[in-house]
């Protein structure tokens, strides 16, 4: 239960963020498609066009759609020459309000088609311009439909807003996300309760605006309109708060516990160096290095081959220091991005299978794996399978696995465990490996780059001198066991840790 | 009430309308006189009721013109027009938000007229007593409703009065009460009415002048005295028939 109160202490700020963005949306979505909606229900054409794009949209799911507009954006903003966030706010007001406009638009139409054409009629006749006609007897009529369907919009937006998390928008998603990754179900219910107490707060203020419009209680809907309008006030006053302090920098992180303790250590030594500190939890890899170079993010870790395979697009295989080097060359030169150096561990790919099971089957290497392959099943992360890495092992290796099946990095290792799978595509400094006495088998052909954990800085930050003296103490600093040793505390089952005291323990480790 | 002095004139010169290939109306012409109680009778599809729109231009015509004391009806914008002219039809089409009083000053409001006391007035002009000013249309009786309609409808001070099968959906004793009520108002006001009806009995006991539609076509244009003794045509003669006939049975189960 204590656990459940110390995160909805995390529970403000997020709430905030969450709605804000969900309100932006929802009001955009309203301003234009209740215009759009107007048009539609006079025209036919349009109709077909702007109620066809808006159920397009609601077929897309919403992670794809946030997703799709850190592209687009990008590549936008390149056009007119920068300047246009491709991460963060942007992309999840435009998502979401795309979201919002179906319900709206439908009800629109069928709110104004659905009007006794005896009373239009009567408009017309008593000499109503079609202003008049809107204002005075359309606009009134469509009015409880019109709320109905706006009702459904809110909604579903602040449930999809959840998802903003991953496009780096901070929002209530934040928490459930991390939780999932880390297993802190506490943090999760925290996170799923706040987001379904918005959205059933708001579903019932607006719900009470429609009824009180539906039967014409003046008193109703405008004491309803101005408590939700209150609510939204205080719900982001964090945010007014925040706004006004300054040098507030953020600290960056994908999505697995490794990354989440080591966005703690940065941001402790920032903060005790006088930053404000924000976090940015969640990244997908693909976004994360553009988000730095953007600015978006001042800092965050990555891994040498994830950078050398993914945005360098190179297939050979040099040796760590000198991967590094080159890496640190290329994103200095290519995006003005400042790689501060390796902090002393690695975590790469690594192929692991069950002790016992490796041991009866013989296989200590990918060649023994690959001759056994055709018996046995992979289980990967989610995103193993698409990357270049696999790609290389597989042209290194012929392996031919009887099935392959994609899973969050958490319930990878229960697969493995319950032996659904037989092996999996690990990292080297996961605290599991050693916990469940996994086989990491060998690579002797060299077909998977290293995985230097590299500290990548923002353009922006890369001459700040008090920020760059920050963080240099951890070049070089952290050894693997330790980081091994610090992600268990996190992953584990019985007596998990959070990331912050896992950062806390992992600082007084290496001695900082 | 104001009471301006003369009643409007009205003339259809060679009106057609047209949809795709069917012909609503078919080149008519016909002047009506200022004061008259004009009643259009024809079978549905006869192109009444698109002859009578053509009037407020709730149907433009596809050729000819509908003109006013001489003038060109689709001269200026049409809510001006309307505004002049009343207009009843069988749906009524009573504002659902707006309660009675509401609804009848609506001519008045969009007009940016105030006057408070019309209501009343109005109320007591279509013998509705003055507490259903505050109630909702779906608190009243059909027949109520009507007389709110054609109170909205005389409320801006229109002397022309467009009848679109106004009593079409009411019971025959309030149809009744409520056509000897228009024609009472027709003449304490002044009016020029024209009420387009398929009931031939209540063309002509209500009517100055009967005209007859079939096809988009006047097939007849007579008196009722004139069509009661038998003139004005085969087509005017099927449907006087009706009720004809409906009386002679009426007197055969008396005797």
């Amino acid at each position: 239960m204590s656990a459940f109160l110390d995160a909805l202490g995390r529970v403000p700020p997020l709430l905030a963020a969450h709605v804000l963005l969900s309100g932006c949306a929802l009001l955009l979505g309203i301003a234009i498609s209740v215009p759009l909606g107007i048009w539609s229900a006079r025209n036919a054409h349009v109709a077909r066009v702007s109620l066809g794009f808006a159920s397009l949209v609601q077929t897309i799911p919403s992670l794809a759609l946030l997703a799709l507009f850190y592209p687009l954006l990008l590549s936008l903003s390149a056009l007119v020459g920068g300047g246009i966030p491709a991460l963060g706010f942007l992309p999840s007001l435009i998502a979401l309000t795309l979201y919002a406009l179906l319900p709206i638009l439908r009800n629109a139409v069928a709110g104004l088609h659905g009007i006794d054409p005896a009373v239009l009629q009567a408009a017309d006749a008593v000499g109503m311009t079609p202003a008049q006609k809107l204002r005075l007897v359309e606009a009134p009529l469509v009015a409880p439909v019109l709320v109905a369907g706006i009702r459904t919009a809110a909604v579903w937006t602040i449930g999809a807003a959840t998802l903003s998390t991953t496009v780096g928008q901070p929002s209530l998603g934040d928490m459930i996300f991390a939780g999932l990754q880390t297993q802190n179900w506490a943090l999760v219910l925290a996170g799923c309760v706040s987001a379904a107490a918005l959205a059933l707060a708001v579903d019932a203020l607006i719900g009470a605006i429609e009824r009180g419009v539906a039967t014409r209680r003046r008193w109703l809907w405008m004491a309803s309109a101005a408590l939700l309008v209150v609510g939204a006030l205080v719900a982001t006053a964090p945010l007014w708060a925040h706004a006004a302090r300054g040098r507030t920098v953020v600290v960056g992180a994908k999505n697995f516990s490794e990354q989440y303790i080591l966005a703690r250590l940065i941001g402790d030594r920032l903060e005790r160096a006088g930053y404000d500190v924000e976090y940015r939890d969640g990244l997908g890899s693909a976004v994360v290095f553009g988000a730095v170079a953007g600015g978006d993010i001042d800092v965050y870790v990555d891994y040498a081959g994830t950078i050398w395979t993914n945005a360098m697009k190179r297939h050979d295989v040099p040796d760590r220091a000198t991967m590094v080097a080159a890496i640190g060359t290329w994103t200095q030169k290519t995006s003005g991005v400042r790689l501060l150096g390796a902090l002393g561990f690695e975590n790469a790919y690594a192929f692991a299978m069950r002790g016992d099971d490796a041991r009866r089957r013989g296989i200590t290497t990918l060649d023994d794996l690959a001759r056994a392959s055709s018996g046995l099943t992979l289980g990967s992360d989610l995103e193993f399978l698409e990357r270049p890495e696999w790609a290389a092992v597989e042209r290194a290796y012929p392996l031919r696995f009887a099935k392959a099946t994609p899973y969050s990095p958490t319930f990878m290792y229960r697969a493995l465990e319950s032996r659904k799978v037989d092996v999996i595509s690990a990292f080297s400094s996961d605290g599991r490996i050693a916990a469940d006495r996994l086989t990491v088998l060998a690579d002797p052909r060299h077909a998977i780059p290293g995985y230097d954990a590299i500290l990548l800085v923002a353009p922006k930050r890369a001459g700040d001198a008090k920020f760059v003296a920050a963080l240099t103490p951890l070049i070089g600093r952290i050894p693997v066991e330790a980081m091994r040793a610090a992600n268990y505390q996190v992953d584990r089952d019985a007596d998990k840790q959070t990331p912050e005291a896992a950062a806390l323990w992992l600082a007084g480790k290496i001695g900082l | 009430m104001q009471m301006p002095a003369l009643s409007p004139a009205l003339a259809f010169e060679g009106v057609s309308k047209r949809y795709g290939e069917t012909i609503a109306v078919d080149d008519v012409s016909v002047a009506i006189a200022g004061g008259s109680f004009v009643a259009l009778v024809g079978t549905s599809g006869s192109g009444k009721s698109t002859l009578l729109k053509t009037v407020n231009r709730l149907v433009e015509p596809t050729a000819g013109r509908v003109t006013i004391d001489g003038v060109d009806v689709a001269t200026g914008p049409a809510p001006a027009l309307r505004r002049r002219i009343g207009y009843v039809f069988q749906g009524t089409g009573l504002f659902p938000h707006m309660n009675v009083a509401e609804n009848i000053a609506i001519g008045l409001r969009i007009a940016g007229r105030d006057e408070p006391d019309r209501v009343a007035e109005l109320l007591d002009l279509v013998d509705l007593p003055q507490a259903v000013a505050r109630r909702m249309p779906d608190a009243l009786s059909g027949g109520q409703r009507q007389r709110v309609g054609i109170a909205r409808a005389l409320a801006p001070g229109a002397k022309l009065l467009l009848l679109d099968e106004a009593f079409g959906a009411l019971d025959p004793v309030t149809r009744d009460a409520l056509g000897t009520a228009i024609r009472g108002l027709h003449d304490r006001l002044g009016l020029t009415t024209i009420l387009v009806t398929h009931d031939m009995a209540e063309a002509l006991l209500l009517a100055d002048r009967v005209l007859v539609m079939k096809a988009g076509r006047i097939v007849a244009d007579a008196t009722p005295a004139e069509l009661v003794a038998g003139q004005g045509g085969a087509d005017a003669q099927a449907l006087v028939q009706v009720p004809r006939d409906q009386a002679a049975r009426l007197a055969a189960l008396q005797s």
